[in-house]
Parts: C-alpha cells; sequence; structure tokens
C-alpha cells in the first residue's frame, strides 16, 4: 500500500486503474491510455500530479541559495510568477534532479522567494541535498508543502474549461498569465505550465479542495487521464523523464539539457559548474537524440542502438506514438552520430531515422 | 473479475481456443491478457499456410506497455489469420473473444485439446496470478 493523494477515492470513482508510482498508488489509466492521450491532443484532459514535491525557498539568501544550487540562474526571472526549468547537479555535473522554479514576488523586492517543483520519486535525495548545501548562508528557509494537491489541466481546450471552473476572479488571473508563468488568486496557485507539449494550466491547491474541484472539472468536460498518457504526452513533446533520459551520472550536456545551463555571468559558481567546464573542454562524448521509426514495431527503453562506423547507444525513452501512428524515442548514442541508425529489436535490425528529440507540438507534427 | 465464456476452452500462456468443427480451432488473447496488456498498437500474425508445434512462438502483440509473445496453443497449420487487426489492433481490447480473435488452426493432432483449461481451470489461475 502507497501514499494516496487527496484524489485517490476520486480516482476509484472513476474507474481509474491504480499502480505504484514512486511509492504512490496512482492512475495509470481510466480505461484506455490512447484515448486519455488523443484526449489531451484534440480537447483536454487533467492529470493527478499531487505526489510531486513542492519545496518553498524563503530568506533574505534564497536567491543566491538558488544561484548556486542550480545550474540555470533565477536572475533570468524578471517578472513575478516567472518559471524556470533546471538541473540540480551534483559535483560531477550529473543530474540530481530537474526542476522547476518559480519566482514568487515581484523581482528584487525585499523578503523575494521562490517555489520549487522536483520529482516525487527522488524526493527523499532532493530535500537532503538541498539542505546539505544551504550551509554558508545565513538566512535560506526550506519549507516543503505536503499539504497541497496538484492538477495539472492539458489540451487546447484546457484553459477555455478551466476558467469556466475556477470562478470569475481566477479566471481573471488565468487571463493574465503568460506562458510559463504562475500567479496566486484566493490561496491557489495557477500556472500555464505542463508536461505534454499543449498550453495548459497547472493548479496546486490545498488538499481539502482538491476532489470538488477535480469533479468540477469532470463535470465541465475535462477527462480525467492517466499517467500512462503523461508518459506518451510528454516523450512525444521530447521533454525528458527523470531517471529514464538522464541521472545522476549523465551529464546535462549528454541529455539535451545544454539549453538550460547558465554559463553566463562566467563568475556565477554554480555546483557541478566546474566538472561541465572541464566536460565542455574534452568534448561530450554522448548525445541524447529522438529516434523515429515509421515501419511497424514498438522501440522501448533499453533497446540496443547500432549507428554503423560510430558506435552504440541505448533508447531510454520510447513508446508508440499515438498521435503519429508510429514509435518514436529517445536515445543516448555517439556524439557523431548523424541521420541513420538502427534499433536491434527482439533480435532484428531495424533502420530508424535520428532527429532532435521533438516530435508533437501542439497537436501537431514537428518534423518532416 | 475479467470475462471468461464457459465455452471457451484456455491455456496458461492467457489464450482462448474455440473449436470451431472440422478439426479448425480459433486463438485469441483472453480478456484478463488483453487488461493486462493495456492499449493494443501492434499484432504481427503468422503466415498463413505455417506449420506450427503447441507452444511455438507464432507473433507478437505490442501494446503501449509492453512486447508480448503469441504462442501457437496446439499444432497444426494455420488456416487463417484475423486481417483486420492490422488496422484495428484496439479490437483486441475491445472485442478479445470476438472481433479481435488472432488466427485459425487446422490441429494436426484432435487429442491436444484434452489438455487445454476449462473456464473454471483457467479462472483458478488467473486468480493464482492476481
Amino acid at each position: 500500500m502507497g501514499s494516496k493523494t487527496a484524489l485517490y477515492a476520486k480516482h476509484q470513482e472513476m474507474g481509474a486503474k491504480i499502480v505504484d508510482f514512486g511509492g504512490w498508488d496512482m492512475p495509470i489509466h481510466y480505461g484506455s491510455q490512447v484515448d486519455e492521450h488523443h484526449q489531451v491532443r484534440t480537447a483536454s484532459g487533467m492529470f493527478d500530479v499531487s505526489h510531486m514535491t513542492v519545496v518553498d525557498v524563503t530568506g533574505t539568501d534564497a536567491k543566491e541559495y538558488l544561484r548556486y544550487l542550480l545550474a540555470n540562474d533565477v536572475v533570468k526571472l524578471q517578472e513575478k510568477g516567472k518559471a524556470l526549468y533546471s538541473g540540480m547537479l551534483n559535483d560531477n555535473g550529473g543530474v540530481i534532479d530537474d526542476l522547476i522554479v518559480y519566482l514568487m514576488t515581484e523581482p528584487g523586492v525585499s523578503g523575494e522567494w521562490f517555489r520549487i517543483v522536483v520529482n516525487c520519486a527522488t524526493r527523499e535525495k532532493d530535500l537532503r541535498w538541498m539542505a546539505d548545501h544551504t550551509v554558508g548562508f545565513d538566512d535560506v528557509a526550506l519549507t516543503e508543502q505536503p499539504d497541497l494537491a496538484m492538477i495539472a489541466i492539458q489540451g487546447p481546450k484546457a484553459i477555455e474549461l478551466s476558467k469556466q471552473t475556477v470562478g470569475e476572479s481566477r479566471a481573471k488571473l488565468i487571463d493574465q498569465l503568460s506562458v510559463f508563468q504562475g500567479l496566486e488568486s484566493e490561496g491557489w496557485f495557477i500556472a500555464r505550465t505542463g508536461y505534454t507539449g499543449e498550453d495548459g494550466l497547472e493548479i496546486m491547491l490545498p488538499e481539502d479542495e482538491a476532489a470538488k474541484f477535480w469533479q468540477a472539472l469532470s463535470d465541465n468536460g475535462v477527462k480525467p487521464c492517466g499517467l500512462g498518457a503523461r508518459d506518451t504526452l510528454r516523450l512525444e513533446a521530447g521533454m525528458n523523464l527523470y531517471g529514464s533520459d538522464m541521472d545522476e551520472t549523465i551529464s546535462p550536456l549528454a541529455a539535451n539539457m545544454g539549453w538550460t545551463i547558465a554559463w553566463e555571468p562566467e563568475n556565477r559558481k554554480f555546483i557541478g559548474r566546474e566538472a561541465l567546464e572541464a566536460q565542455k573542454e574534452s568534448g561530450v562524448t554522448d548525445k541524447l537524440v529522438g529516434l523515429v521509426m515509421e515501419s511497424r514495431g514498438v522501440l522501448r527503453a533499453h533497446q540496443k542502438v547500432i549507428v554503423d562506423g560510430v558506435g552504440e547507444g541505448e533508447i531510454t525513452s520510447g513508446s508508440f506514438s499515438p498521435t503519429l501512428g508510429f514509435s518514436v524515442a529517445m536515445a543516448r548514442v555517439p556524439a557523431a552520430t548523424g541521420e541513420q541508425a538502427d534499433v536491434e529489436i527482439r533480435g532484428k535490425r531495424v533502420p530508424v531515422r535520428v532527429l532532435r528529440p521533438s516530435f508533437v507540438r501542439n497537436g501537431k507534427k514537428v518534423f518532416d | 473479475m475479467s470475462n471468461i465464456p464457459s465455452e471457451l476452452k484456455y491455456v496458461a500462456s492467457h489464450e482462448w481456443i474455440r473449436v470451431e468443427g472440422d478439426g479448425i480451432v480459433t486463438i485469441g488473447v483472453t480478456d484478463h491478457a488483453q487488461d493486462l496488456l493495456g492499449d493494443v498498437v501492434f499484432v504481427e500474425l503468422p503466415e498463413v499456410g505455417a506449420e506450427l508445434a503447441g507452444g511455438d512462438e507464432a507473433g507478437v502483440v505490442e501494446s503501449v506497455k509492453a512486447a508480448s509473445d503469441v504462442y501457437a496453443p496446439l499444432s497444426g497449420e494455420i488456416v487463417a489469420i484475423n486481417e483486420e487487426l492490422e488496422d484495428s489492433p484496439e479490437l483486441v481490447n475491445s472485442d478479445p473473444y470476438g472481433d479481435g480473435w488472432f488466427f485459425k488452426i487446422k490441429l494436426s493432432d484432435t487429442e491436444e485439446l484434452n489438455d487445454l483449461l476449462d473456464a473454471e481451470g483457467y479462472t483458478g489461475l488467473c486468480e493464482s496470478e492476481a
């Protein structure tokens, strides 16, 4: 028996198939993962993501602490509510976790503070790492918010249907949100973020209000979706999954996360910087790419990728793509890999195309 | 609990067998199997005319979750395959005992039918695996 979110009874009521997910009893689907996937690409779906870990970072040193802790630079957050995607690295430049950090106040004001959302499976090591590295900062406080539920509403109709459900003042706030921005309204934190490649919201709210809101969204036509569809949606969008596409042994430079490293200003010291600079100097040997296989069959994690004349790699995430009707994957391959490779599937070599890992955005195929 | 029709026979690898007469049987995967697999996205079937022995690999079912081998539960010649599954693999989920059938075998030894599980035996097997 795992931990249960505030929506567990709702999931059962709505026919969810429950599986263990990092110690949590979570819905994998409510009947058909593929139907739920299409629902998000064509209309709207909602996901219970309350298992994710929310940590507030406060204190007069909060900003300087995060500039040291994270590979991306929170100084880029120049508007209240803006969000930043970042890796949290170890001294070797390996990825301890990937996370989203929101600036919760106006930039630069006294009392400036941040909210971080990290993965659930990495919660304990993340919290320990974060706490250990407050040493040397006089005034930083880390406060986990375990009593918040989190619901992601995603899809081309997600914002419209959410606005119909949240009441007038929160609907007004939603209208003001830019992409990758989150703001508070009457005790709820509403962010225009997601993990599907569609427009949508992620809403954090008190646990005791979650079931009622979930039901109201459902009554307004937002379909419940499980973590199965969440995975195929994020894969099509080319978004990394921690623990599959990267981990503590993998550099962000070999995980398609180079864009999340803020090298400037050069004098900003952050954990992992020296290791990353050394890697850049000596040359990064691997890269994370996208694979497309238009013939029958399914690419799956851990299948071997063979690049003739170059070497071998491995699929880190793979699935049938419901939107495209064939299989796509992410794979770590030698840096010299070109546009073609083979994947070994059940003892046979099958040719695949190699491209940038981004397959579907806003309901549409994004490669030729 | 999943649907286990009493008129069918079963094997432990979660296939069902319907005896059609003239030594021909129809094979598919059970409701329990399709539920475990999740959404089926590809089905690879044997060639018509292939001679298979009971227990031989006869194809592959790929779902969003995993790839699973399909076995010939009985020995004989493949006399028909369900070509609908090429375009509509989801029939395996929606109608596992009807339109989601896989292939038909002309048995080489009808005695093998005596080794199959009945609905009660298969129900017991599913419960012991649960």
